[in-house]
């Protein structure tokens, strides 16, 4: 599986001709992975704004109050399902995966080029219908972006005609979007590594992405099917999330459904979800850690095993999100049990982060700081998910603002750490030019110290019971007025880290005409994407003549080697080899005669 | 260097601000301080893992950083400390999972002996039901429910006629008792949580679910609803009286059983209008308001929207404090008696709803419009009609000067904040979707133009 030899022939590439073929309708994976990667961003920043808009309401009610309980509800939804599927998904394996696995294999392209540049279209296609619903009579959904049926299609939730049509559309075409580039991103880890380029030799990148697109493409068909039964639901009055129930008053003309299958399949997808999220991130993060430590990723087999073990535990944990959901409460036991067992290889990936720090020789250089910082929110986030797997935990915290900065922490600060920190570690790569590192490293800490500020008190009013989703907390026996003080805090913050974006983006584009020229390989990056003949890679990545692999794609600080990091592509001959050794727990490496 | 600096102050101010937090936990009035145990055992484990990893990272970063000579060490693997992490891990999730998995075998098998009630969420209200004497519910389903019987009780079904039922937004309980809830939902998923019982569980159309705990304090809790049910979600508000078994009882006692409710007799149109006389002074002969008076537009108004405004002014709960024209109102309320306020509220529901006349001029009825069927027309209709389910009053074509009053009333909270005011307290919120006067007349103006 490792060596084809097709790989090495002479090969007729679809060279561009055209501005257009070469910038819009491109089949080469770079730029198609930066229009997925621009697409995500913007609409990201959508959903940002709205955040934001849901921040003043709750931190001022009576002052800053911008929305209505209409709009409150829509904000909510459109902001979930934005960041989590338009922009996380897309972003690292629309983005990251496109550009980073044909490089990092040592291919020059994707397997399909034709297949990948229609899946960015298919993804604008279903971003587009999304944005529609914002225009539509009654607007976007409010139905909370987990849809549960069956308020999604009723009278007393926000878009409930043309709103909740256009989510489910958008879903399934994004469904076909992320599998045409599903099937790429796998089928090119699997068929189109260079010579050499054995599994185990793959970059954790890779492996992350890899693993999380076979995630995706077992976990979104329970979505699209989901999303076609509740399509069926609403226009053609079908029951299959629907029982009999009564709307404003009248029974409606439906029996036998059940809301809870929904959220089963829902979860089925979701849960899967949030790892298809969490490992490209770490993958991306491991490969940043070493690069800048100098030092080869700690336990790399293990690394690797634990991806897997996540992808493939993530599939029987679902209904954890369920617990309190009024299913058969005797499924706790199972989920709340694999669950924790999740925390496991989790755990070790963490603790193998740390360790690739310890004898390093660490370069505090823009990606290490966002590394780092996700190192911390991430044990934060993923500490805090031991309370809400733990099943009992969940009956006083589930649906309060515990679970809000919980997956905030978890899934939102901490893969958006890494979505910077690969930005800035690959931005000399993808645009030969460097970032501005005064503005990077303000970004850094507006981003990283806001975020805590914000996420951190936020627990605590979960703590006290305050529920998640209300557009106005209203007078109650348990909540005092300080908790108003704490949320004009969080919301302060909020608009602080909001703002702070403005810099990121900022220093991309103004460091794309004014940055300073990079050079080659700039970190001493040990992995093949670093090794191309041209920076940025032109199309067909690597020129007349495909590379070989030699090493894995950790060697830096090998002892005997004439500078701190051995790219991948440097042969036996050249530079000593651990290769052999280097799985020997008990030869010490630093003292073998190599 | 200052980010390993910065992680410290990190974790020492985590620290410092978890035991400084007011916002913790309340008085917990369930005995589910096993809940609060395994809480605990987790804060120790996971605060161990938080304080330890996350110091050691940042001494990482501080003493590993890149000096001259300094070289990193190679180092690929350590299958031995690897193992021995997996290990310490592994009995770090048992530590917090066992007691977790015990405690839940509590809760999902309630004791045979607990008490039984029946807790029924519907948008954006409560209803409740206790067994009668014979200690059974009877039956229950979404066919059965209409304006009379709001709780869906089999009428067929014997068990259920010496039910008592509440329709209403307060539940009461025994103190030191087993509680059971059997909860129900009639439109869409809701949640039956009470912070204080650290329990919650959610209501599901079609199915039973439920959830159980023993009270251990009296006192009176809010009942709030933690699943999303659409756009009042966030003021589907209700409350729990817990309370010593005689006093539960006496209240028990006084509340309908359902076999009352449905043979109340109907009220008196005839003596309804005898007693309108008195009204009609202000609100006119035909209810159709007159604004020299202050006195909106009645006619049109739902029979059972009119006795609870009656009640609500003859009991103090409208007409207090800074509603100088509730307070005319007043005093007109307080001789009326049960029959009376029925007799009468079936009265003017009866009455020919002809439109108010416009006061609004200048008003922009299309955002009116917007508005309306964006944040109001899910509990009062599209066609403003309003409707018993979600205990909504008639809107369309009523008088608009008091539309605008009434909804500032809501928005100073003079109306709708009374603890008695068990519905009202929706609309102080709702109310905020009007951002300014502007568009409060906009909805007035549109309102009153509707047929």
């Amino acid at each position: 599986m490792a060596y084809v030899p097709l790989a090495d022939q002479e090969q007729e590439l679809h060279h561009p001709h055209s501005w257009v073929t070469k910038y819009v309708f491109s089949q080469d994976h770079k730029v198609i992975a930066i229009q997925y990667g621009s697409t995500a961003v913007a609409v990201g920043v959508v959903a940002l704004v709205l955040s934001l808009l849901m921040r003043l309401q709750l931190g001022f009610p009576e002052t800053f109050s911008l929305i209505d309980p209409s709009s409150y509800y829509q904000a909510v939804t459109m902001h979930g399902m934005i960041m989590v599927v338009y922009l996380l998904t897309a972003l690292f394996l629309g983005g990251f995966g496109n550009y980073l696995i044909p490089l990092m294999v040592g291919a020059r392209d994707m397997v399909f080029p034709f297949l990948n540049m229609l899946s960015y279209w298919v993804y604008l296609v279903s971003v587009i219908i999304l944005m529609a619903s914002f225009f539509a009579p009654g607007g976007p959904t409010g139905a909370g972006w987990t849809l549960y049926p069956p308020q999604t299609s009723m009278a007393g939730t926000p878009g409930h005609d043309w709103g909740i049509i256009l989510m489910l559309a958008s879903l399934a075409v994004f469904i076909v979007a992320f599998t045409m580039g599903g099937l790429n991103y796998v089928t090119t880890v699997l068929q189109a590594r260079c010579r050499g380029l054995t599994m185990m030799r793959l970059p954790l990148s890779v492996w992350g992405i890899f693993t999380a697109t076979v995630l995706g493409l077992f976990a979104f068909p329970a979505l699209f099917v989901a999303a076609i039964m509740m399509a069926f639901d609403t226009l053609l009055h079908t029951s299959f999330f629907m029982p009999a129930i009564i709307e404003a008053g009248q029974p409606l003309d439906t029996a036998g459904g059940s809301p809870i299958l929904f959220q089963h399949l829902f979860w089925f997808f979701g849960h899967p979800e949030v790892y298809i999220v969490a490992l490209p991130v770490f993958g991306l993060v491991s490969d940043i850690i070493s690069t800048h430590a100098r030092k080869n990723i700690f336990g790399y087999r293990m690394m690797v095993w634990a991806i897997i073990a996540i992808g493939g535990l993530s599939f029987i944990v679902w209904a954890h999100h369920m617990y309190v959901s009024g299913m058969n409460p005797y499924f706790g036991f199972f989920f709340a049990t694999t669950t924790l067992i999740i925390a496991v290889p989790t755990a070790l990936k963490v603790y193998n982060w740390v360790l690739t720090l310890w004898e390093g020789d660490i370069r505090m250089n823009v990606p290490m700081f966002f590394a780092i910082g996700f190192i911390f929110t991430f044990i934060h986030g993923g500490l805090t998910g031991l309370f809400l797997g733990n099943v009992v935990i969940d009956l006083p915290l589930s649906d309060t603002y515990f679970v809000i900065a919980h997956f905030h922490m978890v899934m939102g600060v901490s893969p958006v750490l890494v979505f910077f920190a690969a930005v800035y570690h690959w931005f000399p790569l993808m645009s030969g030019k460097m970032y501005n590192e005064t503005i990077a490293k303000w970004h850094f800490w507006l981003t990283f110290l806001g975020a805590y500020a914000i996420y951190l008190p936020m627990h605590y009013l979960g703590f006290l019971g305050v529920p998640r989703r209300y557009y106005a907390l209203g007078s109650t026996d348990f909540i005092p007025e300080s908790a108003q003080a704490l949320n004009a805090n969080i919301t302060i913050a909020a608009l602080i880290v909001g703002a702070a974006q403005l810099l990121f983006l900022f220093n991309i584009i103004w460091s794309l005409k004014n940055g300073k020229k990079a050079e080659h390989n700039p970190w001493g990056s040990a992995s093949l994407e670093w090794q191309t003949p041209d920076v940025p890679p032109v199309h067909g990545n690597w020129g007349p003549k495909l590379p070989s692999v030699y090493r894995w794609a950790y060697d830096y600080s090998v002892p005997g080697a004439h500078q701190d990091f051995i790219p991948q592509s440097t042969p036996e001959a050249d530079e000593p080899t651990v290769d052999e050794q280097h799985f020997d727990p008990d030869h010490d490496q630093s003292k073998a005669d190599i | 260097m200052a980010l390993a600096v910065v992680i410290v102050i990190l974790v020492v101010g985590s620290i410092i601000f978890h035991f400084a937090s007011p916002w913790w936990f309340t008085d917990i009035a369930a005995d589910w301080g096993t809940v609060d145990f395994v809480i605990d055992v987790t804060f120790w484990v996971t605060g161990f893992v938080f304080i330890a990893v996350n110091l050691f990272l940042a001494y990482c970063v501080w003493k590993f950083r890149q000096a001259p000579g300094h070289k990193a060490v190679y180092e690929p693997e350590n299958s031995k400390l690897e193992v021995s992490l997996s290990v310490v891990t592994a009995v770090g999730v048992v530590l917090m999972l066992a007691p977790g998995l015990f405690v839940w075998a509590t809760f999902v098998s309630p004791p045979d002996d607990a008490y039984d009630v029946e807790i029924i969420g519907s948008q954006w209200q409560w209803q409740f039901r206790y067994p009668g004497a014979d200690g059974v519910l009877g039956t229950a389903d979404t066919q059965y429910i209409n304006e009379a019987n709001p709780w869906g009780v089999n009428p067929e079904d014997p068990n259920g006629q010496d039910d008592v039922v509440i329709d209403g937004n307060e539940m009461h309980l025994p103190v030191d008792t087993d509680v059971r809830g059997l909860l129900r939902s009639k439109d869409v998923l809701h949640n039956y949580t009470v912070p204080q019982f650290r329990v919650k569980m959610d209501m599901v159309p079609g199915l039973v679910s439920y959830l159980w705990f023993r009270t251990t304090a009296s006192g009176s809790y809010d009942i709030m609803c933690e699943e999303m049910c659409g756009i009042a979600h966030f003021m589907m508000r209700g409350n729990v009286v817990v309370e010593p078994r005689a006093d539960f009882e006496a209240w028990l006692a006084q509340q309908p059983t359902f076999a009352e409710t449905q043979s109340v007799a109907a009220p008196s149109v005839a003596a309804g209008q005898q007693a309108y006389a008195a009204c009609a002074t202000c609100h006119g002969p035909n209810a159709e308001g007159n604004q020299a008076l202050n006195a909106p537009r009645l006619a049109g108004l739902q029979s059972w929207y009119l006795e609870r405004q009656l009640n609500y002014f003859k009991t103090g709960v409208r007409g207090g404090q800074n509603d100088s024209n509730g307070a005319m109102m007043a005093p007109m309320a307080m001789g009326l008696d049960d029959n009376a306020i029925r007799n009468l509220s079936a009265y003017i529901a009866s009455l020919p709803a002809r439109p108010a006349t416009g006061t609004i001029t200048d008003a922009d009825i299309d955002n009116g419009a917007r508005i309306y069927s964006r944040n109001c027309a899910a509990c009062h209709l599209d066609n403003g009609e309003g409707t018993w389910y979600t205990d909504a009053p008639h809107l369309a074509g009523m008088s608009d000067w008091y539309f605008v009053n009434q909804i500032n009333n809501f928005r100073q909270k003079i109306r709708g904040a009374h603890a008695n005011d068990l519905y009202g307290e929706q609309m102080v919120w709702m109310a905020t979707a009007m951002a300014d006067q502007d568009e409060v007349e906009d909805v007035a103006a549109y309102l009153n133009s509707l047929r």
